[in-house]
């Protein structure tokens, strides 16, 4: 049982790692193409050019990019600035990055294979777990800029904590209406809900739409990159970082994304399921299992494409203009989605 | 004076920020399907692509041969007095028995250096030149591992120079001398 458990972290963290690796890849190729750009299209290792064809299509792609950026990531100096203070900067990183892995503890990302659940927690409480870990990321942020001792990582991390209060409230109210329709609290039973009376998306689209915002919020992401804001604050949080501790930033970064895609598909489009084929069942064979873990990781890669793509569309909401996004119009406008869809289930029951 | 921007207020339609986000979608699209489907990048991909430099592009100078496969420079020093940055240097002949491997001219260089990283393209050398021997060329991207590298000898210099097809003047000058020499006389 522990070590069922063990394997599945393993090949769970192993593969978000890969996302993320990949996704840094996806976005500077995305962003190159929306640029009318070409992107990394060089980097090879020396046996690659002896491939025919596939070899320099991959290196087309940039498919060994990820690889050169990790190395340079390990090889680098790890650069300790005059003034920090040691034990936080040393810690930030570090409380960014282990939040960012632990969300997807909860998330269902297959049914079942060889008996076992794709899951590597099935918590009765996975949306309480995943709200309160994820609002912890923050506090690497915040600490990174307090660590570093100088004034563009302190603004990163005083806008990170604005942010965080501005948007954390209204992303828990956008899935009370969800909770409220499926009446559990248990992912798995969100999406075995979901398999039979179709995608959430359908039954609560604005929940969808605020908890899409709040989370590219949650993310740093733009429009909502305040914290980072290369533009104005040179790195925001992580400037003074340097090497395999700004390599760990990244990593929380991307490793968010890959959680808060993987939160929308687990609560809004269904999870593993999809309304064809069976594979709305719990699979009964190894090969529906897998099919329906590459039906999760494909509706999830969606997500992640739409997170990249928005980057390189909008420019970045001000610091003001966030707060009041967040307070004065998406709050009420939850609070309002609750009591509407509280009336119409009481006007169905 | 201060000037009052009259700011026109957002509709509600507007305030929804919807209409930016359908722009911003349209947009970002059409690049990214033109860029990836229509081959519009505005990327130029270097060293395999190159631009097309102007005509009278002033690249990396070269030594020039004449018509024959000749050296056409004779060792005069101008260019190297000339030369601002002082990138060439010259060694004469001297006593080393070296001859010009033309007929009609004295002496030529030893050794000729230019040192590229001094090079500044000026050409003044090609202006000063009073035997057409040294040409700006095309070239603009001389790389190397070395310092040393960089500073270019006689030989590769002719090497990349090449033969020249301007003005053939010691030819002509032989030529006009023959038909001196040959013009019929009374006698």
């Amino acid at each position: 049982m522990v070590l069922w458990s063990i394997l599945k972290i393993a090949i769970a963290i192993g593969v978000v790692q890969g996302i993320v690796m990949y996704s840094v890849l996806a976005e500077r190729k995305i962003s190159a193409w929306i640029q009318d750009r070409v992107g990394p299209n060089r980097t090879a290792p020396p046996f690659v050019k002896y491939i025919p064809i596939v070899g320099p299509f991959l290196t087309r792609l940039g498919i060994f990019q990820p690889l050169a950026d990790g190395l340079k990531f390990l090889v680098k100096e790890d650069f300790t600035p005059a003034g920090v203070k040691h034990i936080y900067f040393w810690l930030a990183p570090a409380i960014a990055v282990i939040p960012a892995m632990l969300t997807i503890a909860v998330i269902p990302f297959g049914s079942v294979i060889g008996g076992q659940k794709m899951v590597i927690a099935d918590l009765n409480v996975g949306i309480l777990y995943t709200f309160g870990i994820v609002s912890m990321g923050v506090y690497g942020i915040v600490l990174a800029g307090y660590a570093a001792n100088s004034k563009y990582p302190f603004f990163g991390g005083i806008r990170s904590s604005a942010q965080m209060i501005s948007y954390e409230i209204s992303m828990g109210m956008s899935v009370i209406p969800v909770l409220l329709i499926v009446g559990n609290l248990n992912l798995s039973e969100i999406i075995s809900w979901q398999a039979t009376h179709g995608w959430l998306v359908v039954y609560a689209p604005l929940a969808f739409v605020i908890f899409m915002v709040a989370s590219f919020a949650e993310t740093n992401r733009t429009p909502f990159d305040l914290p980072e804001a290369e533009t104005e604050l040179v790195g925001g949080y992580h400037t003074e970082y340097s090497s395999m501790k700004f390599a760990l930033f990244f990593l929380a970064e991307y490793s968010n994304m890959v959680s808060s895609s993987a939160m929308m598909v687990t609560l809004f489009f269904g999870g593993w399921t999809l309304p064809f084929w069976g594979l709305d069942q719990s699979a009964h064979s190894l090969g529906m299992g897998i099919v329906q873990i590459l039906v999760f990781l494909a509706k999830m890669l969606f997500f992640m494409v739409v997170f990249i793509w928005v980057r390189w569309m909008f420019p970045r909401f001000r610091y003001d203009q966030l707060m009041d996004l967040g307070w004065r119009r998406f709050l009420p406008l939850a609070l309002v989605n609750i009591l509407i869809t509280a009336v119409w289930l009481w006007m169905r029951s | 004076m201060a000037i009052t921007v009259n700011r026109r207020p957002l509709s509600f339609w507007e305030k929804l920020y919807l209409p930016a986000i359908l722009g911003g979608l349209k947009v970002t699209t059409k690049h990214a399907w033109g860029t990836l489907f229509q081959g519009k990048k505005v990327t130029m991909e270097y060293p395999e692509q190159k631009w097309a430099v102007p005509v009278n592009y002033r690249g990396a100078p070269y030594l020039v041969r004449d018509q024959d496969g000749n050296t056409k420079c004779v060792s005069c020093q101008l260019c190297e007095f000339v030369c601002p940055p002082k990138a060439i240097r010259i060694t004469p002949p001297g006593d080393s028995g070296l001859k010009a491997d033309r007929s009609n001219a004295e002496k030529m260089p030893l050794e000729f250096e230019i040192n590229m990283l001094r090079c500044i393209y000026c050409g003044m050398c090609q202006e000063v030149c009073p035997e057409e021997a040294i040409f700006l060329q095309k070239d603009y991207s001389l790389t190397a591992l070395t310092r040393e590298a960089l500073i270019y000898d006689k030989k590769k210099l002719l090497a990349l120079g090449g033969v020249s097809p301007g003005i053939q003047k010691w030819k002509n000058k032989l030529e006009e001398a023959e038909e001196q020499e040959n013009f019929p006389v009374k006698t």
